[in-house]
Formats: structure tokens, sequence, C-alpha cells
């Protein structure tokens, strides 16, 4: 009998905290629902998404060049010195443009993208939702979903594969410049394994994944911001929130991206 | 004044374990002005939020021009807020608009009007608020309290509402700009012929735009009635309100 209550008292315990997290797993499918209704429905509005592209897409420029120029001079160092003992450093360009195409442009592009958008996103829109600015809308007939989260969804969508495919290209870069000025490949021969090497595959994987992963940082910036409440300190949870949950979500959807495209 | 523009019946709102309204009964009448006075947390700006559909509560009616607000969709909401202007609390402008482009918001996002018409009109509205032209242009970081309670006002009020609401318009205001905005809110709902309903507890707002006061506490309207016979009265809630004491009947938990 006493080993039921114990076991009563550990369910009720247990109880809430799951209660309350299914709540919000609920709550963040019915978001992700609404907001992708709201993106293929009109009205549309053009001046807010060419906002976002804008903001997400030209100003990310700087971080996403040098990340990916940096990734891909680390990635020509790092293949070198180990293909160098098996004698294969012509991998070298081969390993780079891989790397670069499928994992590190997506994958550090987005991160750095969750950092400085998502969050940019999570605190106007937070700050918005506790000055009563969403309540606002609302009442000026306006559904904040469609004017401040799908114009976001749609440029998340749209910018990321393009910062992606100018990532690719730095990212390659920074390989042939480690490659060509420190470890003395021949900048023809290194150029023609670069091209040999490219295929459609690697580049339409990156381009898919970093798809996915605006739809991410749009999505999870919105529904945190949306969802804020209490003043500085609710925002401020609320832009923590946004980036944490969009890079764990990032890393988990790049192995799922990957697996649809590689797995045999 | 006979024909109700707003009809509350037995409204109870809850946020988790605390009651906020509990069985609220409420009449509004078509162009009067209602103010409903009551404490601070005492549920003014729950009941404004539930007759505007923002929250839902979970029992009773809100019936506008006969039209039950409760459980309505998307596209009732929006015909219902075409015909509301609301002033809120801090202004809720839009950061990134500027001046004019938060008047003029209704107008170029719903009523297609072309930029040029909208800002014209905007600063028509502005002047009729007591505001220069030359603030159309600027971002609503660079005003002051009382213009941004001016520009929240001429937001409100541009596409001519049958029913405006104010959530304490003269809060955070110096007596003389908050007399300003009571001035304003008088001329605007009298020249509109509109119905409106404020929230409040500044009793020299009550006095200078109420035609009739509601007094709201714990959840209920405990007592309605005139201007003067809210002076008059000797219900020992409302005297100890409208007199400031901290002696009486309401407990304020400090």
């Amino acid at each position: 009998m006493l080993f039921i209550r114990k076991i009563e008292k550990f369910l009720r315990r247990q109880g809430k905290p799951l209660v309350n997290f299914i709540f919000k797993v609920g709550e963040l499918f019915g978001f992700i629902i609404q907001s992708v209704y709201n993106c293929v429905t009109p009205p549309f509005y053009g001046r807010n998404f060419l906002r976002q592209v804008v903001d997400m897409g030209f100003y990310s420029l700087p971080v996403v060049g040098l990340t990916t120029i940096f990734a891909g001079m680390v990635i020509a160092l790092q293949s070198y010195s180990g293909f160098a003992s098996v004698g294969a450093e012509s991998m070298v360009a081969s390993v780079v443009l891989i790397s670069v195409t499928r994992e590190l442009a997506p994958v550090l592009s987005a991160l750095m993208v969750a950092g400085r958008i998502g969050a940019a996103m999570a605190a106007e829109i937070g700050t918005m939702r506790v000055t009563e600015q969403i309540d606002a809308l609302t009442t000026l007939s306006t559904n904040p979903l469609k004017y401040l989260v799908a114009p976001r969804i749609w440029a998340g969508l749209v910018v990321m594969p393009l910062l992606v495919l100018i990532g690719d290209v730095i990212g390659i870069f920074g390989g042939y410049v480690v490659g060509v000025y420190k470890l003395g490949f021949n900048p023809a021969n290194y150029i023609n394994a670069t091209l040999d090497e490219l295929q459609a595959l690697d580049i339409t994987t990156g381009v898919v994944k970093a798809a996915v992963f605006g739809f991410i940082i749009s999505l999870m910036g919105c529904y945190n911001g949306y969802k804020s409440r209490g003043g500085a300190q609710g925002v401020g949870e609320a832009t923590t929130n946004a980036v944490v949950s969009s890079s764990i979500l990032i890393l988990i959807f790049n192995y799922v991206v990957t697996e649809l495209f590689f797995s045999r | 004044m006979s024909e109700i523009k707003i009809k509350l019946k037995n409204i109870c709102k809850s946020f988790g374990k605390k009651t906020v309204l509990r069985g609220l009964n409420l009449d509004v009448y078509k162009g009067e002005s209602l103010v409903v006075i009551g404490g601070s947390g005492t549920g003014k700006s729950v009941l404004i939020k539930c007759i505007q559909g923002l929250l839902t509560p979970e029992e009773g009616s809100i019936l506008v021009d006969g039209n039950e607000v409760i459980g309505i969709d998307e596209e009732g909401k929006e015909a219902l807020h075409s015909k509301m202007g609301m002033l809120f609390q801090g202004g809720a402008l839009f950061d990134s608009l500027s001046v004019w482009e938060n008047v003029a918001f209704d107008l170029l996002e719903n009523k297609g009007y072309s930029k040029t018409d909208a800002k014209n009109e905007a600063i028509r509205v502005l002047r009729s608020v007591g505001l220069d032209p030359e603030v159309a242009d600027l971002e609503p970081a660079e005003l002051s309290g009382g213009m941004q309670k001016r520009v929240g006002l001429a937001r409100a009020i541009i596409s001519k509402p049958e029913i405006i609401f104010f959530d304490e318009p003269t809060t955070g205001l110096d007596p003389i700009m908050a007399d300003v905005i009571n001035d304003l809110i008088v001329e605007s709902v009298k020249g509109l012929g509109a119905t409106a309903l404020t929230i409040t507890h500044d009793m020299a707002s009550v006095r200078k735009i109420a035609d009739r006061v509601a007094m709201l506490y714990k959840g209920e309207i405990i007592w309605q009635g005139t201007v003067k016979e809210m002076d008059e009265t000797e219900n020992p809630y409302v005297v100890q309100f409208i007199n400031g004491r901290s002696q009486g009947p309401i407990k304020t938990g400090v």
C-alpha cells in the first residue's frame, strides 16, 4: 500500500511538468499549422517580406562570408595534415568541396543566422507582444500571423538557400587560398580537381538543408516572440529560447535531411 | 440612448487559478460614454479585451449590435474590429513605422487608400488632435508620452469607428496633458457620435468624459450610475474609491 502511494506521489510530481510539456508541444504544432496556413493564403505583405529579405539576407552576408571562408581554410589544413600521411594530398580539393557544400556552409551559416536573426525576430515580436502592438494589429483588422510571421517564414525559406550558395563559393575559395598559397598546390590543378568532383547532389543537399534551416530559424524566432509574456524578462527568455531551440533543431534536421539524401 | 450597443451577460474569465471576471453583467448604450472604474488588477483591461475578442471568456455572452462575439470566426472578428477603435494604455504604436503610417495603418492595409491619400488623411487627423504636420514623418520613439497618446487617439479615430475603447488614457501624463487628452476624447467621441468605453482610475478623467460610470470590484460590476449619482452615492466601495481612501471595504492587499 505504501509502495503504491509512493508511486502515486511520484507520478503526481512528474505529472505537472509532463502535462506542461505536452501542452507546449501542442501549442507549437498549432502555431506551425496556423503559420503555414497564413503563409499560403492572402493577403500577402510584400513590403514586410522585402524588409525581412534585406535584414536576413543582405546584412547576414558578412557573418556568413567570414564563417564559411574560415571553415573552408580549416578543412583544407586539416585534411592535408591527415591525407599527407597516406600520400593522398590530392584529395584536399574534393574534401573541401564536399565538406563545405554538404555540411559546413549550410550548418554553420544557419547557426550564425539563428544567433543573429532568430534572436532579433524573437526580441522584436516579443517586444511587440508585451507592449500590446500585436493586440493593436488585431484591433486594426490585421491578422498578426499574416503581417508578422508569414513574411519572416517566406524570407527564411528564400534567403537561407541563397546565403548558403554564396557561402559555398566563399568556403571553397577559402580552401583554394590555403591549398594554393600555403600548401603549394598548383592553382589550375586545384580548380580542376574541385570542378571534377562537383556534383549537383552536393549543392542540392546544401540548398534543401538551407531551406529547412531557414524555416526553422524563422519559425522558432516568431513562435518564441509571439508567445512571450511578462515584460523585459519575458522577451529576454524568448530570445534565448529562440536561439537555443533553433540551434538544436538545426542539428537534428541536419541529420534527418542527410539521412534522406544519403541513406542506402 | 435606449438601444444597447454592447451587452455583457455573466462573463467569467480566469487565468490559471486566478479568477478575474466573475459573472460580470454590463450594458453599454449606443452613443454614450461609459467609464469603468476600479482598482489595479480588478479586471478592467481583461473586460475590454474580452469585448474585442482578444481574450475568450470561459462563460457568458458578449453581444455587439446583437451579434455574439464569443466563438466568432476570423472573418467575423475582422468585421467586428472594423467598427472598433482603441487607444491603448501605452500607445502601442508600431516602432517600425513612422507616425503617419501608424495613424493611417487601417487606411493603407484594409481600406485600399493610396499612400498620398492616406498620408493626407493622417495629417488631417493629426491636426485634429493638436499635432503639427511635421510630426507625421517622425518615428514613435521620438515622441513624448503625451504626443504618443495623441497619435494613438488619431489612429483610433481615423476610420470613424462606431465604438471606441480607451484603456487608461491619462496614465503617465501630467495633469495638464491629461486634461488635454480628456478634452480630445470628448471632442472625438461626440464628433463621431461613437459609443465609448473607457477604463480608468483617474477621477478627473471620469468627471470629464463619462456619461455613465460603472465600478468594477472583484470581477463584478458592483455599482453604476451617472457622474452626479456617483458623487451622491453612499455605496461604501464607490465612496472609498472616488475619495482615494485607504480605509474602507476595499482591501488593497498591501
